[in-house]
């Protein structure tokens, strides 16, 4: 009949617009990010077709080592920072009772999609010199002059862990709904106490969402510009401010495109961590989001 | 005892997330300048972002851009969602790894890679980039809203349809589309407060002629903490909010 033909049409209309527009938009300009960072810098050109490694090598040059190690610590302490607030958190509103969750779960949902520098902005009126915080703690008689909190190694955590903590929530908390209780009881049952029951049901069994939320805040947490640009002054420096870098000021697009397969190498490790972890789960491969 | 801890331990993560926020908002209204204190309830900053014509235009111009990149987004996507749903085809579970990593790649790698791609391809940067860079990564955020309804969907309608005669067209048509219109909505919704308020990838692909919101706050920013500044995030801030509300409550509604 037509109409099978015509359904017929468009699933491969559809399917071919969509293979076009992911080889174009995403495949062909990510393997063109992995050949820049093999190739030399030009004078006059971008690039210049001459195979080499030293982008690479160059990250281990004590003048960027420093951003790449402080940058990495930075992610890191990030990441666990959010692992621990966030995961009792998860917890907890996946245990609510049915009549509350909804509303929890949507007061998590909103920061999740509002804009990051909507937030890091407010992040930065409480963090300033004559800011609340400190107009608070002067009050409180903590201290007996403002503190300098803007312009900070904290105040780039804060703002990093306040923007991404939604991030490491959600996926926590995907995990923990699907978790099925009698597996709790039973593993009680057998005389399992509070300590074994974390580490030998609830946290193997949440591992996937515990390495998904990870990846969602890590790798940002390397990237995101704006937040150190706001709240850490000049002095604080990500991989994205040292990717921004080299693609707008020094136009060395060689070196920023290394940095960038660093970041691509990293979540090629996390995938892997995933999809080991969802395999050893034996789960069904639904999305996390 | 351990309820009051709870309470309290989920009261102090809410407080960190909204705190902050509600003091921008209550800010935005001060009619002070300078001081930390209250000075009085006043729209002067409102008054002030409303006759700045240079930042209307620059406004319009990010609605318009979010428009357009979450329509064509939402008509992709969702087409895919239904063609990765219903067909077993080559390719299959690649496409949805594929979208998957979309989802999952930082926005910076995205960014320069687009960067590089329209640079290489002497596009100018522009409108034209900007959409097709907002497109991109709006895309699989509508196929996962879209295929998250259709799986929990009853086949047997479906299969009713097509036992009354009714051919695959139809069925698109009459039983899948309309049941899968909130999903559509929302995934729409979704798109368009993306692209509302995406930083780091149209940083990279914008032209000078074509200014942001988005980048245009950061800019702002840059500078410092200004009352005008208060004003404008607190709308972006509530725009997001009604778009999300409003996804939220499209995506919860009954599954047929």
């Amino acid at each position: 009949m037509s109409g099978a033909a015509r359904i017929g049409g468009l699933r491969n209309i559809t399917l071919t617009l969509i293979w076009v527009w992911l080889l174009l938009f995403v495949l062909a300009p990510t393997l063109m990010v992995v050949v820049a960072s093999l190739l030399e810098r030009g004078e006059s050109q971008f690039v210049i077709a001459e195979f080499t490694i030293d982008n690479f090598l160059r990250l281990f040059d004590p003048l960027y080592f420093q951003v790449f190690w402080n940058s990495i610590y930075l992610a890191l302490v990030t990441t666990l920072i959010c692992l621990l607030l966030g995961y009792p958190f998860a917890w907890m509103i996946s245990r609510a009772s049915p009549r509350l969750r909804p509303l929890l779960l949507v007061l998590v949902i909103i920061p999740f999609w509002t804009s990051s520098l909507v937030r890091t902005y407010a992040m930065v009126i409480i963090l300033k010199a004559n800011g609340l915080l400190n107009a608070s703690l002067l009050w409180l008689g903590v201290t007996d002059k403002p503190l300098m909190l803007l312009f900070t190694e904290f105040a780039v955590i804060v703002g990093l862990v306040y923007s991404l903590l939604p991030f490491m929530i959600l996926p926590l908390y995907a995990a923990m709904e699907k978790l099925d209780l009698r597996l709790l009881e039973a593993a009680r049952d057998l005389g399992a106490g509070r300590v074994a029951l974390f580490t030998r049901v609830v946290f193997p069994l949440t591992l996937p969402g515990v390495i998904a939320g990870c990846m969602l805040v890590f790798l940002p947490a390397l990237g995101m510009f704006y937040i150190p640009d706001l709240l850490g002054g000049a002095k604080i420096l990500l991989l994205g401010n040292l990717i921004k870098d080299q693609f707008l000021a020094a136009r060395d697009w060689p070196f920023g495109s290394a940095i960038s397969v660093l970041l691509l190498i990293f979540m090629a490790l996390f995938m892997l961590l995933l999809v080991w972890a969802r395999r050893r789960r034996a789960d069904s491969g639904e999305m996390g989001l | 005892m351990s309820r009051l801890w709870r309470g309290g331990y989920l009261g102090l993560i809410y407080l960190f997330f909204y705190l902050p926020i509600a003091i921008l908002i209550v800010f935005s209204f001060n009619d002070s300048k300078y001081r930390l204190t209250w000075q009085g309830f006043s729209w002067r900053w409102y008054e002030a972002l409303f006759s700045n014509e240079e930042l209307l235009q620059v406004a319009l111009n990010s609605v318009t851009l979010a428009f357009i990149s979450a329509t064509l987004a939402t008509l992709m996507g969702t087409l895919a969602a239904v063609v990765l749903y219903r067909y077993r085809f080559f390719g299959k579970r690649l496409l949805h790894g594929l979208l998957y990593i979309v989802i999952m790649s930082p926005d910076i790698v995205m960014g320069i890679s687009l960067l590089i791609l329209f640079v290489s391809l002497n596009m100018p940067l522009g409108f034209w980039t900007l959409l097709l860079a907002h497109v991109t990564f709006c895309l699989p955020f509508v196929v996962v809203t879209v295929y998250g309804r259709l799986s929990g969907f009853d086949e047997s309608m479906v299969e009713a349809a097509r036992d009354l005669g009714a051919g695959e067209w139809l069925t698109f048509r009459k039983i899948l589309l309309p049941l899968l219109m909130p999903a559509v909505i929302a995934g729409w919704l979704l798109s368009f407060t993306l692209s509302m308020d995406d930083v780091i990838i149209s940083f990279f692909v914008t032209g000078p002629e074509f200014e942001i919101l988005p980048l245009k706050i950061y800019s702002m920013v840059r500078v410092g903490v200004k009352p005008e500044v208060n004003a404008l995030c607190t709308l972006m801030f509530g725009l997001t909010l009604i778009l999300i509300l409003i996804a939220h409550l499209l995506l919860k509604e009954k599954k047929a």
